[in-house]
């Protein structure tokens, strides 16, 4: 037997220790990257469900305290105002966020000048750090000297207290976060109404549909695959809100404390507990989650 | 906050080529049939209203997204006095541009502003070799539970950044088996920057279409792996190269959340995360603050003005494919 493999033996371990040779260089080249994942993606994700059922207090090991984090959240009065304010900033959110860029995109699409101006304009301020938006429109909030209540004055309208007031501050919140992120949409819009093919407008056009008819039944339709894309993903960012409450109406406002800035307090300020911060990381996950599986399937079914 | 990054990879390709100059006017029968047609817009009635509704929009443009840059900048020149009137002034009437070299100083502007090109040209750096070294085993070596490596890579996208917020910050405070505290220090940024997937697909995704053939032939005139890499395939890959760059330098330059909570000694803080905290102090002058703003912004805005093209693209790229 060993005779007859002589031969076949020597060519199939060398091409074996070529494969095993490569598959070392391969996971060489990949360490460094696997490392960086393991240690700040996969990890943390096993880690905060554990911490969620744990205390830690940097001077023992961490204990388990079984459900008693999530029962803390869901006693706390803070809980439901976070939730059902994230839940009023999505929802407002989504009532500019989601229509003023589609409306922009049409508008864009349809000019025959300053294209190029348009979109560099709709997208300067996605390019801006966040904070520098947000304090921008500080200035502009502000009730004594600020600019939009100059304005407001200015053509005889009453002043508002806008971030100062409960029931201005949501609305003053959302609006600086449309602002600085409505360029992305504006843009994924753009780029899908330039995909529309002509013939089907032209061919609406010698059916003697209007152009309202035209938008309703060429464009909205064709637009349909990613208004849904861009709503899921609009709901995902909003809820993770935290930069407009914390730099305009500060972490302790009931009126505008967010899930985020909740799990921000419980770590980093008031409780210093990151057991309830866990836990409330983690129902914000749940719910996050749901939403990107109804996007993946979504964008999935597409492909 | 941004719907810029979708969670889902998106099939990479080369941003579009530029289109090339359309002719200015408005019948330029570039054959891009919208909405309305040329005919409709180019001729009467419809013409009026064309360049009233192109005038309107482009002074709600105007008002909406670059006013407020111009206030920014316009603002740090006034005197404090002139800045706190309750009627505030279009035009500055007084002009004090040492403003800036005030805030660049005594607000340490410069410190800040050194530590955030720090942080991202270092992740960007650390990102480009870690992630283009995944993405070319992944796609040249193709070694084996390659697939499942790339899969759990992309399963972190399905992930929001902030519901990992508070494990990930205690995983830097003391990173397993090394034992190390990155708090405060450049690392805790360039390290989880590296985990992002999103450049890893696309980088992979540039790798595949890079034919065998080529890099076998390499391999024949007897260049190692690396070798291969380094002068067949990175040549080769500028383009996708260039907009990874672009996307991880802005991101580090944008980020907020996170260095706000790995960064807390002053010394160390992002631009961002100093400016918030020094707005938060009654100290500091705004209109030195306005002028920090305007020294956080002008990086980010001559990126956009240089790359816009790439930038544009890309997302428009991305955007298509769903």
């Amino acid at each position: 037997m060993a005779v007859a493999t002589a031969g076949r033996p020597t060519a199939l371990r060398s091409r074996l220790s070529r494969k095993i040779q490569d598959n070392l260089m391969a996971y060489a080249f990949m360490a460094g990257g696997i490392a960086c994942f393991a240690l700040f993606s996969w990890y943390p994700l096993v880690r905060g469900v554990i911490l969620s059922f744990q205390q830690i207090n940097f001077v023992t090991d961490p204990y388990w305290v079984g459900t008693d984090n999530f029962t803390a959240i869901f006693e706390d009065p803070l809980f439901v105002t976070a939730w059902k304010n994230t839940l009023v900033f999505t929802g407002i959110a989504l009532v500019f966020g989601f229509a003023v860029p589609l409306v922009l995109s049409i508008l864009i699409n349809e000019m025959r000048h300053l294209k190029g101006f348009f979109r560099v304009a709709v997208y300067l301020p996605v390019m801006l750090p966040p904070i520098v938006g947000v304090l921008l429109f500080r200035y502009f909030y502000d009730p004594g000297f600020g600019l939009f209540n100059t304005v407001l004055r200015g053509v005889g309208l009453p002043e508002s207290q806008w971030t100062q007031s409960s029931s201005t501050a949501m609305i003053s919140l959302v609006l600086v976060s449309t602002w600085a992120n409505l360029g992305g949409a504006t843009l994924m819009y753009l780029a899908a109404l330039q995909s529309i093919p002509g013939e089907l407008y032209e061919a609406a056009e010698l059916d003697g549909a209007s152009a309202w008819r035209r938008l309703r039944h060429v464009t909205v339709p064709q637009l349909r695959f990613i208004m849904l894309v861009l709503l899921l993903l609009q709901i995902i960012a909003t809820m993770q809100v935290f930069i407009e409450p914390y730099q305009l109406t500060g972490t302790s406002n009931p009126d505008t404390v967010t899930v985020m800035v909740l799990i921000y307090r419980y770590a980093f300020t008031v409780n210093q507990d990151f057991g309830m911060a866990a836990a409330m990381s983690v129902l914000l996950f749940v719910v996050l989650a749901i939403f990107s599986a109804i996007y993946l399937r979504v964008t999935r079914d597409r492909d | 906050m941004t719907i810029t990054t979708p969670i889902r990879p998106l099939p990479a390709s080369p941003p579009p080529a530029p289109a090339p100059k359309r002719r200015r006017g408005v019948s330029s029968g570039d054959g891009l049939r919208t909405l309305f047609s040329e005919t409709e817009i180019g001729r009467g009635k419809g013409r009026v209203l064309y360049w009233v509704v192109l005038t309107l929009v482009f002074l709600l443009f105007l008002t909406v997204f670059i006013f407020p840059l111009y206030w920014m900048f316009s603002s740090a020149v006034k005197t404090p006095e002139e800045y706190a009137q309750p009627d505030p002034t279009f035009f500055p009437q007084s002009f004090v541009p040492e403003t800036y070299q005030l805030a660049w100083d005594r607000m340490r502007i410069a410190k800040f502003f050194g530590n955030t090109a720090l942080y991202a040209f270092g992740g960007w750096l650390i990102q480009l070799v870690f992630q283009v070294a995944v993405a070319y085993a992944l796609s040249k070596l193709r070694p084996i539970f390659g697939r499942v490596v790339l899969g759990a890579m992309l399963a972190s996208l399905m992930l929001p950044a902030t519901a990992l917020l508070i494990p990930a910050y205690l995983t830097v405070t003391d990173v397993p088996i090394f034992g190390w505290n990155l708090l405060n220090t450049p690392w805790a940024l360039w390290l989880p920057a590296v985990a992002n997937a999103f450049n890893i697909y696309v980088l992979k995704r540039f790798f595949d279409q890079i034919p065998n053939d080529l890099l076998d032939s390499a391999a024949l005139d007897g260049a190692g792996r690396f070798r291969v890499l380094w002068s067949i395939v990175l040549p080769l890959s500028r383009p996708v190269l260039g907009v990874v760059s672009i996307f991880s330098i802005v991101a580090i330059w944008k980020d907020f959340i996170w260095p706000l909570l790995v960064l807390q000694d002053p010394e160390t803080q992002t631009l961002s995360v100093a400016l918030s905290r020094l707005a938060s102090t009654s100290q500091v002058p705004p209109t030195q603050l306005m002028a920090g703003l305007a020294i956080a912004s002008v990086p980010m805005i001559v990126v956009f003005l240089i790359f816009q093209r790439s930038i544009i693209g890309g997302l428009a790229a991305g955007s298509m494919k769903g």
